[in-house]
Formats: structure tokens, sequence, C-alpha cells
């Protein structure tokens, strides 16, 4: 097993969090931290990854004929694709908001919480 | 019904009681909404209380298989919701606080919004729900599941008041960096799974610790991301800047749930994932977890402190006070022992009732003059007596004046800590609770002259009234529920049935061999016993130590005159705090490498 995709999902992770912490606009940000969760999803797919091994679906292969991978992170990851449209869906509500009231989305202008 | 069958009840019925009020609040009546949602919520505290009383012994773990997918000879697939006195005790302080905070909401917000009467209610059983879930779950995944859904109800009660500047922004705040803490736990989990292939924390824990000789790279790995994500909800510091801002802007009675139950959840879960999955030959040796919890601890409280004393804006004072407090009950955690945790679930239990209460008295301060500025607010509070006496009381009880359950739950984990911890336990009680009277006294006593404000700080000043207009009247509602959460606190201190039941549930938490052995072979095992907490002599006199200092400190701050400026030193640890959401992500990527570098 390659360590790249591990490799590619600290990456990922880092990026992601760089992004937010120089973000200018925060539409922005709020992809930066989808960006973080993608991270998420590819460490979870390399986890359950099987050289030679197919989708783990037993309609058309008798089970135990061939490598399957490893169903139980795909659905880790599909509940945690959920989770990531609940946050995104409602942070991006929360910066239309923002911008309504405060007339910006650039987070270094927000400043009234300080101290 | 067993113990155990009630167990999926206390998640199912409040998320059933949020459907309803989803899908027929549109049509209710705000009366029939709110009702219903106290129903629900009350019916809930009931359940849990039924199951806390029916448990057989303190140290009993009643187990339920979701859909009865059992264990085959220690090895299972299954969702797993333990149910031992800890988690349960947990679920029923938020179950038992809901319903405080939906009675206080009950004349607080005067006018939902149009025809979304059922809204509120709804998202605050949800919370509830989320809480309640994460406190029972035996399983790594489906605390991160319930650990976001509380995250994501909480991220939008925050912003509840959508149409208010600084509201969005703190929720905004709040739900960046919770999110990103709940992604690091993800990517624990993960690693954890590819080195166990499981899930459950029982199923983790013995898989680690057929693998003695100490953790690798990747275990440590492992506990410091799913640490972290329970350390940011928890408010430790670096992690802890979300906190203040989130509760400067939230609804009153939301930041009842938030600084008394929510954050604590964040403890519990950091011990609990130790105690039940690390805490073997092969997870994390005992020496470095108590170097690290030890350390954030007392950083947390140090400065948590610091921060409190500086604030004139009554609900960012009552925040940093919060994060005082996990500190000390971080450094509870750290002790490792029956009594460091019997000494934190005393503290947490009455903490929240005084935090709870403490945030009620400041909402009717805010809902009566539009204001939520010690400064401004100077002498205004003289004509609400009792409003008055609640406020100080619980200032001292912050501070540790037995018998409150704060004094008593203090007193039992500095003395589970020792040496220096005691000196530390006792001053940041004292600071925390001298600026709650500070604040009190120049509120509701008018003592010490107005002093002047500076442009550097968040005042409170000008803060929209959560209700229509300004109230003339304090509705009785609104007084009721800190005096009821208030005298809970005293009970937490006062009852010994309940420091007995603490202790056990403390001896069974601390029991990793048990747990497996109760959770994946149905085996019950007792717990080596330890005494209960209880009350002595040294624990009474340095909380009336603390409480004395509380109140010295307090009249002397008041009556220095006061410098426009800001003290020096305290700048640099102001700008800290710059609101700004790209600095506290690089504070929580700081966090991450200073708990590494800690456990390696």
């Amino acid at each position: 097993m390659s360590v790249l995709p591990y490799l590619c999902a600290g990456w990922l992770f880092l990026i992601g969090c760089y992004g937010l912490a120089t973000s200018r606009n925060l539409i922005h940000a709020v992809g930066c931290l989808a960006v973080c969760q993608s991270a998420t999803y590819v460490l979870l797919l390399a986890v359950g990854y099987r050289h030679g091994g197919t989708a783990p679906v037993f309609s058309d292969i008798a089970p135990g004929s061939r490598p399957v991978v490893d169903p139980v992170v795909q659905a880790l990851t599909l509940t945690d694709i959920v989770i990531g449209a609940t946050v995104t869906a409602l942070l991006l509500a929360l910066v239309i908001q923002i911008a309504k009231r405060h007339r910006t989305v650039d987070p270094d202008e927000l400043s009234e919480l300080r101290g | 019904m067993t113990v155990a069958r009630m167990l999926p009840l206390i998640v199912a019925v409040p998320l059933f009681g949020a459907a309803v009020l989803v899908g027929a609040g549109r049509r209710l009546p705000r009366p029939a909404a709110e009702v219903l949602g106290l129903v629900f919520a009350a019916g809930t505290a009931a359940l849990a209380l039924a199951a806390s009383a029916a448990l057989p012994s303190a140290t009993a773990r009643p187990v339920e298989w979701l859909g009865g997918w059992r264990p085959h000879g220690g090895v299972s697939v299954g969702i797993v919701l333990v149910g031992d006195r800890t988690g349960l005790g947990l679920a029923t302080l938020v179950s038992l606080l809901v319903p405080a905070a939906l009675a206080y909401a009950w004349r607080y917000f005067d006018e939902p919004p149009r025809r979304h009467a059922g809204s509120f209610p709804a998202l605050v059983l949800l919370f509830q729900a989320g809480m309640c879930g994460f406190a029972l779950t035996g399983d790594l995944f489906n605390a991160f599941v319930f650990f976001e859904l509380m995250g994501v109800v909480a991220y939008a009660l925050t912003g509840y008041r959508v149409e208010e500047a600084r509201a969005v922004q703190g929720g905004l705040v709040f739900g960046v960096v919770n999110s990103l803490g709940g992604y690091t736990t993800l990517l624990g989990i993960g690693l954890l799974y590819a080195r166990t292939g499981e899930l459950g924390l029982a199923q983790i824990g013995r898989a680690l610790d057929a693998r003695p000789g100490g953790p690798d790279a990747l275990v440590i790995a492992a506990f410091v991301l799913v640490a972290t994500g329970l350390l940011v909800k928890a408010a430790a510091v670096p992690f802890h800047f979300w906190l203040a801002d989130a509760h400067a802007v939230a609804p009153t009675p939301v930041c009842m749930l938030l600084s008394g139950v929510m954050v604590e959840l964040g403890v519990y879960g950091t011990a609990r994932v130790y105690w039940t999955a690390f805490a073997g030959p092969g997870g994390i040796p005992a020496p470095d977890a108590h170097r690290a919890l030890l350390a954030l601890g007392v950083l947390t409280a140090v400065l948590g402190a610091a921060m409190c004393w500086q604030q004139r804006h009554l609900k960012r004072l009552l925040a940093y006070s919060t994060v005082a407090h996990t500190g000390l009950f971080l450094i509870g955690l750290a002790v490792l022992t029956p009594e460091g945790i019997g000494g934190v679930a005393l503290y947490v239990l009455a903490h929240a009732g005084v935090k709870a209460a403490l945030f009620a008295c400041v909402g009717v301060l805010l809902d009566r003059f539009g204001s939520v500025d010690e400064y401004e607010l100077h002498g205004k509070g003289r004509e609400l007596p009792w409003l008055a006496g609640m406020f100080g009381t619980g200032g001292l009880a912050l501070a540790g004046l037995p018998p409150f359950g704060t004094a008593l739950g203090k007193a039992v984990t500095e003395e589970a800590a020792g040496g220096w911890a005691t000196a530390l336990f006792v001053v940041v009680s004292a600071v925390t609770g001298g600026a709650v009277l500070r604040a009190g006294a120049r509120v509701f006593l008018g003592l010490g002259s107005r002093p002047p404000g500076s442009p550097e700080e968040t005042t409170g000043e000008g803060e929209e009234p959560e209700t229509r207009r300004l109230l003339a009247r304090i509705p009785d509602s609104m007084l009721l529920a800190p005096t009821v959460l208030l005298a809970c606190a005293l009970a937490v201190g006062l009852v010994p049935g309940l420091r007995s039941a603490v202790g056990g549930a403390a001896d069974a938490f601390t029991d990793h061999a048990g747990y497996l052995a109760a959770v994946l072979d149905g085996r019950a095992t007792e717990p080596a016993p330890t005494p209960a907490p209880h009350w002595t002599t040294p624990g009474v006199v340095w909380g009336l130590l603390a409480s004395v200092l509380a109140v010295v400190l307090a009249l002397l701050a008041v009556q220095r005159p006061v410098a426009g400026e800001p003290v020096r030193w305290t700048v640099p640890l102001r700008r800290l705090h710059s609101g700004h959401v790209g600095d506290y992500v690089a504070w929580f990527l700081a966090g991450v490498t200073l708990l590494a570098a800690l456990l390696v």
C-alpha cells in the first residue's frame, strides 16, 4: 500500500488550514474548511483500499471469490459528506447574513468582538 | 423496562420532539409550541432520572446494542450505548438544564419570528438529543456524529438572531473552529480504524491492549487528533478563542446550555476516550497523559482567570470564567485517579447550576436595560434586589463558598491534585468569583465611581434586547429559573447520597478492564472501591479563604480609582483575542503541535 494517499490527506488538511488562516474572504474561508474536510475523505478511503479489490457489492460476485475494499470506511465517508453538507450550508448562510449586516465578507474588517 | 432499553429512548424522545415541532411548528400558536417543547424536554429528563435511579449499583454499566447486533466472542460490528453512572448522570444534567433554559426562554424571547414559533424549541431539543447521545454512546464514530450534531445546532442557536450583525459573526467563528476540530477528530478515528479495524471505544481499547509495548507514532497521532476536537469543544487553551465570541452573542438561554454542559461534554469526551481506549498497556502511558492534561489545564485556568478579570462585557466575563473552570476540570482529570474524576464530576454538576443561573441574571439585565456593560449599568440594578441577591450568591458560589457543590467539587479535586494545585485552585476561583462580585457591586450596589472605557475592548453597550421592547417588569419565570438552578447547586454540596453515587461512578469510570468486559463480554466486574468524595476541614477552609479573597478583590477593584487606559501587561493578552477567524485557526494548529509535543 502506497503512502501517497496518506501524504495527500495530510497535505490537503494543512493547505486547507493555511487557506483558512490567510483568507480575506469568508466564502473562500468556508471553501477552505471544505478542503480540510476532503482530507478526511481521502484518509478514510485510503484506509479501506485493498490492492486489486473491487466494490463491496455482492450482487454479481460470489462472496469470498475476490477481494473487495472495506465498505465500513465508505459508509463513514458518506456520513461525513452529509455532515459536511450541513455544516457548509449553515456557514454559507451565516456568511450571507454577515454580508447583509456588515456590508463586507472580509474577516479583517470584522473586529467588533475582541479582547 | 430495563435501564438498557431506556437508553435509546433518552436520545430518541428529544429527536422525535424536534421532528414534531419542525413539522407542526408553523401551524401551532406560540404557547402550544413552547409547551410541546417543554413536555418533550421534561419527558427526557424524567426518563434519564428514572434510568439513573433504576441502576442496580453505582458501578453498573447497562449496555444496549442497537438493532440487536450483539458481539460474538468479544467481536462486534454493532453500535452500542453504554449507560454507566457518569454518562447517565451527564445525560440527566443536560436534560434538567434544557427545561430550565426553555422555561427561562418562555418570556425571554417576547416575539419569535413570524410563523416560526416552533423553531427555537425544536433546535433546543435537537441540541439536547445530540448532547445526550454524546454522553451515552460507546462508539467512537457515533460520538463524532453526535459531536457534529450538537455542534451544528449550537452554531445555529448562536446565530439565532440573524438580524444582528455580531450574532452571525460569532456564530461563524464558532462554526469554523469547531468544525475544524471535528475533522481532526475524524482523522484520528480513521487512523485508529486503520490500526485496529474497530470503531467502538471498547473494541479499540481491546485491540490496542493486544499490542503491548507502548504506543507507536500512529497511536500517539490518533490520540492527539481525537483529543484535539474534544478539547476544542472543551475550550482548552489555545483552542478556546471561539468561546468568548460565541457566548457574547448567543441568546442567553443558549449561553446557559453552552457554558453549563456543552463545554463540559468536551472534557467528558476527552476523559472517556482516554480511559476506555487508551488507558491500557498499548495506549498512552499514564505519565504522558498526565503531563499533557496538566499543562493544558494550568494554561487554561491561568489565562481564563486573567481574561475573566479584565472583562466589562458581562457575558464575556462569564465566558472566560468558564474557560478558567475548564482548566480546573482538566487539572482534575490529569490526576488520573477515581478521586480526581469524582471531584470533577461534582464540580461540573454544581458549576452547571451556578453558571446557568449567572447567565440568566445577565439576561434579565439585558432585557431590562438593553446593555450588558458593567460600566454602563453602574448603579442601575438597585431596583432589582432579588436579582442582586442571586447574582451575589452566584459569584460567591463560583468562588467556592461552602456548602455549595462548587466548593465540594473544588475541594475534592484540589485534594486529589495536591501540592501547589491547591494554591492555583484557590487563586483561580477567587479571581473568577471576584470578577462576578465586582460586576455585581458596580451594577447592583452602585459602589465606586463610574470608570471611563477604553476603545480597545468589547463593551457590551447598546446591545439589542432579546425582547420586543425593554422589559418594564421582570417576568416571574425569568427569576424562578435561576433561583431553582442555584438551589440545585447548593443541593449538590449537601445531599450525601449524591456523593457516594459519584464516588462509585468515578470508580467505574476509571476501570479500563471492567468497561471492556462489561461491553464486549457482558461480564459485570466490580472495580476496587475508593472512598467517596466528602467534605474535609482543609477543603472547607480553602473554600472560605477563596470566598473571602474574592470579596476583597472585588471591593479593592471597585474602590480603586480606575485609569482610562488598560494596564500595560494585559494589552498583548487582549490582542491575542482578535476576533479574527484566521488567527484562531493559526492558534488551533499551534495547539495541535503543543499537544503532540507534550505527549511524545
